[in-house]
């Protein structure tokens, strides 16, 4: 098996139409690269996962390639709302999207419960909460020692999750530092999982023990893809674009605004963009 | 010195932090709030973001909640789900500071939608993130909110996250041992939690400010209580220190 592939050919091989996919990043290190790649791809019907789906799958949403998004927080962070998710949800634009909300407590812990092999998470939530009438996959059991009342959710296992990270070593092994949000839960909840990293190095032999690594026998591609977080960041490289996320809420607010700026700077583009895109804002290495 | 009825605000529910709370920031005016707060009065305050970042001092205020500036200032940062399974849970934060897009008397709060119904909404919020169980799992809540008859209302479009309860009496029928929302900053007034009827009523009033203008302001039949007392106008130190953040933060987040 090839790990080390080109990011074309990773989408290629492991995201497929009507998959369930999460591309992960808790504001760090969000894979925005192999998202342009799957709308170049033209994937259809995905079922999108994410704890806090930012612009990225404002971006998939709006040029058609989503069904349906189970979330816990969707908007466009300081700024207000995604403009492509709702105009998909409340008009239907460019077609219908259904949608699975639940709390982060409970989609970090399905993430968890998916890693762990288990079937549901069980955790201490939702009480009160409106989610709970609305969400028929929000439930509740009783503690067979106690009687306490708990939530419990389904485990979250994507066909692919797709993350993105700061080095890979020559075997493949990736390393995270920073902000660790839910990547490795989200990779080893997975049945495939693909890795952007910014650097590929010989060894971590210069890096403390106990940061983040994903060996590589439980990835399936690793791409290397310089400044493939942009507009978010990756801590040791680049800081995140936060005037972006601002030029962004214009940029999608109107149907034929965002068409035109997908065309130009994604469907015309190829992930070497990516590195440039970064330049500006690079800290010291 | 002059200030605005925002500052005022902001001030006002910086003050309610103590040095040391262990607090779980929401992100905008409780972000302001809570680093205020730090750079002020109470330097030793544990800020935590459910990014992860323990302990965080950031120098500007966070555009989301996992800008680089939390985890580059922080004394630990954990993944999400330690976050919300250890720390939230695991009963180890004494304030969750909170936002919303409405609200009602008993601090039931509202992000995820406004109008209509829940699957037919007039207007989609992101919705509740981590607020269902930091209403719950912290010591006890504080609301900062701007005050208008829109967002105070009788009853809110959808239970985000628990407050008192639609009748006030929920927490202890469902078996919730934390506080809930015990003080509400707006920029009219402060209003703290009836200890029996589980309602906001005010109990300081910002300079300038008129029972008149609280009561239109408010979607619901406001109580004050029996003492009422001036809020205290913000000091130098405090609106010199907001002013500064503020102003470092703006440029900071206009990028290149």
């Amino acid at each position: 098996m090839t790990l080390f592939v080109s990011l074309k050919e990773a989408i290629a091989a492991n995201v497929f139409d009507g998959d369930v996919v999460a591309l992960e990043g808790f504001t760090h290190l969000i894979p925005y690269a192999a998202g342009h790649e799957i709308i170049r791809q033209q994937r259809q019907d995905l079922t999108l996962i994410r704890m806090t789906p930012d612009l990225i799958y404002d971006q998939l949403i709006g040029m058609g390639c989503v069904k349906k998004m189970i979330f816990s927080w969707g908007g466009n962070p300081g700024v207000g709302s995604l403009r492509r998710f709702r105009d998909a949800y409340e008009k239907s634009w460019p077609h219908k999207l259904e949608i699975e909300e639940h709390s982060h407590a409970a989609m970090a812990n399905a993430y968890e419960a998916g890693a762990a092999g288990l079937p549901c998470a069980v955790f201490r939530g939702y009480l009160g909460a409106g989610l709970a009438e609305v969400n028929p996959n929000i439930r509740f059991i009783e503690c067979p020692f106690t009687g306490e009342r708990l939530a419990s959710v389904p485990s979250i296992r994507p066909d692919v999750t797709i993350i993105h990270a700061q080095k890979a070593n020559r075997k493949g092994d990736v390393l995270i530092e920073g902000i660790v949000g839910v990547q490795k839960e989200a990779v080893l909840a997975a049945k495939r999982a693909i890795v952007t990293v910014e650097e590929i190095v010989d060894n971590f032999d210069d890096v403390h023990p106990n940061a983040c690594v994903l060996p590589n026998w439980t990835l399936k591609a690793v791409v290397q893809v310089p400044g493939g977080a942009h507009p978010s960041y990756a801590k040791g490289y680049y800081e995140r674009d936060n005037a972006f996320y601002k030029a962004w809420d214009p940029i999608a607010s109107e149907r034929e605004g965002f068409q035109a700026w997908m065309q130009e700077n994604v469907l015309n583009q190829g992930p070497e963009v990516f590195a440039s895109r970064v330049a500006f804002t690079q800290a010291q290495k | 010195m002059n200030y605005t009825a925002t500052e005022m605000m902001t001030v006002a529910a910086a003050r309610a932090i103590r040095n040391d709370d262990v607090c779980f920031v929401g992100i905008g005016m409780p972000s302001a709030a809570c680093n205020l707060a730090r750079l002020t009065h109470a330097p030793d305050v544990t800020l935590i973001y459910e990014s992860g970042t323990i302990g965080t001092k950031p120098d500007v205020l966070p555009l989301s909640i996992g800008d680089g500036e939390l985890c580059d200032t922080a004394v630990t940062t954990v993944a999400v789900p330690e976050m919300f399974r250890y720390w939230l849970q695991g009963g180890r934060i004494s304030v969750g500071f909170l936002g919303a897009a409405q609200l009602d008397k008993f601090g039931n709060l509202n992000t995820t939608v406004v109008g209509g119904d829940y699957n037919n909404p007039k207007v989609r919020l992101p919705g509740g993130g981590g607020a269902p169980e930091i209403a719950t799992s912290c010591g006890e809540i504080f609301i900062v909110m701007k005050q208008s008859s829109r967002g105070f209302v009788d009853n809110i479009d959808f239970m985000t996250s628990l407050g008192h309860g639609k009748t006030g009496t929920e927490r202890e029928a469902l078996g919730i041992k934390t506080r809930g929302p015990s003080r509400l900053t707006t920029d009219l007034c402060i209003m703290e939690t009836d200890p029996d009827a589980k309602e906001f009523i005010v109990t300081s009033i910002h300079p300038g400010v008129t029972r008149e203008q609280i009561a239109e302001n408010t979607g619901w039949a406001i109580r004050f209580a029996d003492q009422v007392v001036e809020t205290p106008a913000p000091n130098d130190t405090e609106l010199g220190a907001l002013r500064a953040l503020n102003e470092r933060t703006a440029r900071a987040h206009a990028g290149k």
